[in-house]
């Protein structure tokens, strides 16, 4: 399948990046490792004008702590944060999310910045950003703006980035001491997306958990943030009983309907259980510190 | 027509084409440079049949532009072969009877070739796990796997006799 003609710049600032998309608007699509928007193309649902290469843009590639944030560059590979020592020691919801997006030969270009960015419902790293309370970065002509995960994810394919906007990189908060994070995916075959997702992150003082962040994959319009079970959570004691009541409350959240991956009632069935396998490991986790 | 001026290694040969940014990379290499070893597939990001390693990495080249990886260093199952030696990895398909229809094989051993690069002694479970993303249409994983684990020992051991199945590394200590 041949895409479109389109044109093709590499700039190699993001000053200049901003620039082209200044001036080319909507029509410009900004291209990261390419792993959705190339399949895209090729199936022509999408055909922009131009794409903006962001390979050549110094420093997008980073994945580091610092300033109290593991700093996610937007150019950041799937598998980059699958095998970091950091990531896998003190994130490991999201090295887990990210070693089960797609297939290891996709995870060598897929990038984190793109996996948020294209805003796909059934993207794995939305919920679990969600789950870890992430802050976007965004650079545009007026400089830089960080905003919440939840105000950047939109809609079904639609962030709150302005189309002169690049995203440049996510800040996850460093968790506190006992803290711990899961990711629990069910999907029918490798490569497949999710029937359902569930990302989680906790903190737990004692035996009471003192904070709570859930995040639900592929069950409605976008990424869903299971507020009432993370509130029910906050200041319980941790237990059976408490963890299959926020694993309900969070499936009472979901928003599933029926498709080709199963119908809706199971859907939220799933949502149920994985999230009360992903509290399970993420507690077993924050008690040891570590992700295996 | 707009085209651009993309230069690639490829198996150790410079190459430059001026092509359409919308020239995927898989086409670049079968109907540009006319290295047909690297096949179409599934043309959707699926099958893995068209792997190739980009500066070392495996990479589905249907799902990249060739204008993306303009000075990059390109391996495909062409430059397995050194001297008229097959590559432990090509062996390892010959002797274990690694293939049946063949279609997915060069993928297959793209992947394989990167992964024994990284890890010389993988278990089977990190081989099922590194090809999850090439599909064999003849459902013939349980070879592909020894054929993997075949060139492993090879390469291990650095022979240039076949290597029976029975040979550990210890086998090629002096």
């Amino acid at each position: 399948m041949i895409p479109p003609p389109f044109e093709y710049v590499v700039p190699r600032s993001l000053p200049e990046a901003i620039a082209v998309l200044q001036d080319r608007g909507p029509d410009a699509k900004v291209l990261a490792g390419g792993q959705s928007l190339i399949p895209l193309m090729k199936l022509r649902l999408a055909s922009p004008a131009i794409l903006v290469d962001l390979q050549k843009i110094p420093g997008l590639s980073t994945l580091e702590e610092r300033d109290g944030a593991l700093v996610i560059g937007a150019m950041a590979r799937e598998s980059a944060a699958e095998s970091s020592p950091i990531v896998r020691q003190r994130y490991p919801g999201l090295a887990e999310a990210s070693s089960v997006i797609a297939d290891p030969l996709v995870r060598n270009f897929a990038t984190l910045g793109g996996n948020l960015a294209h805003a796909d419902p059934a993207n794995d790293h939305p919920a679990m950003m969600l789950a870890m309370r992430a802050q976007v970065v965004a650079e545009g002509p007026n400089g830089r703006r960080q905003m919440s995960i939840d105000n950047f994810l939109v809609d079904t394919f639609e962030t709150a980035l302005a189309p002169d906007e690049v995203l440049v990189e996510i800040r996850v908060p460093r968790p506190h001491e006992r803290t711990g994070s899961a990711y629990a995916k069910l999907e029918r075959k490798v490569g497949d997306y999710a029937i359902a997702a569930v990302g989680v992150q906790i903190t737990l003082v004692g035996d009471t958990f003192t904070s709570a962040g859930i995040g639900l994959t592929n069950v409605g319009p976008k990424a869903i943030r299971a507020s009432a079970a993370e509130s029910y959570l906050v200041g319980k004691r941790m237990d059976d009983a408490v963890l299959r009541e926020a694993a309900r409350l969070a499936a009472e959240a979901a928003q599933p309907t029926s498709d080709l991956r199963g119908p809706a009632d199971y859907k939220r069935n799933v949502v149920r259980t994985l999230t009360g396998r992903a509290l399970r490991s993420a507690v077993e986790r924050a008690q040891t510190g570590a992700m295996q | 027509m707009i085209t651009q001026s993309v230069t690639l290694t490829i198996n150790g040969q410079p190459f430059t084409a001026q092509v359409e940014p919308r020239l995927l990379l898989v086409h670049f290499l079968r109907e540009v440079a006319g290295l047909t070893g690297t096949h179409i597939g599934c043309d959707t990001t699926s099958c893995g049949a068209c792997t190739v390693l980009v500066n070392g990495v495996p990479a589905k080249s249907c799902t990249m532009f060739a204008v993306q990886v303009d000075g990059a260093e390109i391996r495909t199952v062409e430059g397995l072969e050194q001297n008229g030696e097959l590559h432990p990895v090509q062996e390892g398909f010959f002797q274990e009877h690694g293939l049946q229809c063949g279609f997915c094989t060069p993928g297959m051993m793209m992947t394989a070739v990167a992964l024994l690069g990284q890890n010389p002694d993988p278990s089977e479970d990190e081989i099922r796990r590194a090809i999850s993303g090439n599909l064999c249409r003849c459902t013939g994983y349980v070879n592909i796997v020894k054929s993997i684990q075949y060139a492993g020992r090879k390469m291990r051991t650095a022979q240039t006799q076949p290597v029976p199945a029975a040979a550990s590394a210890e086998g090629g200590q002096p």
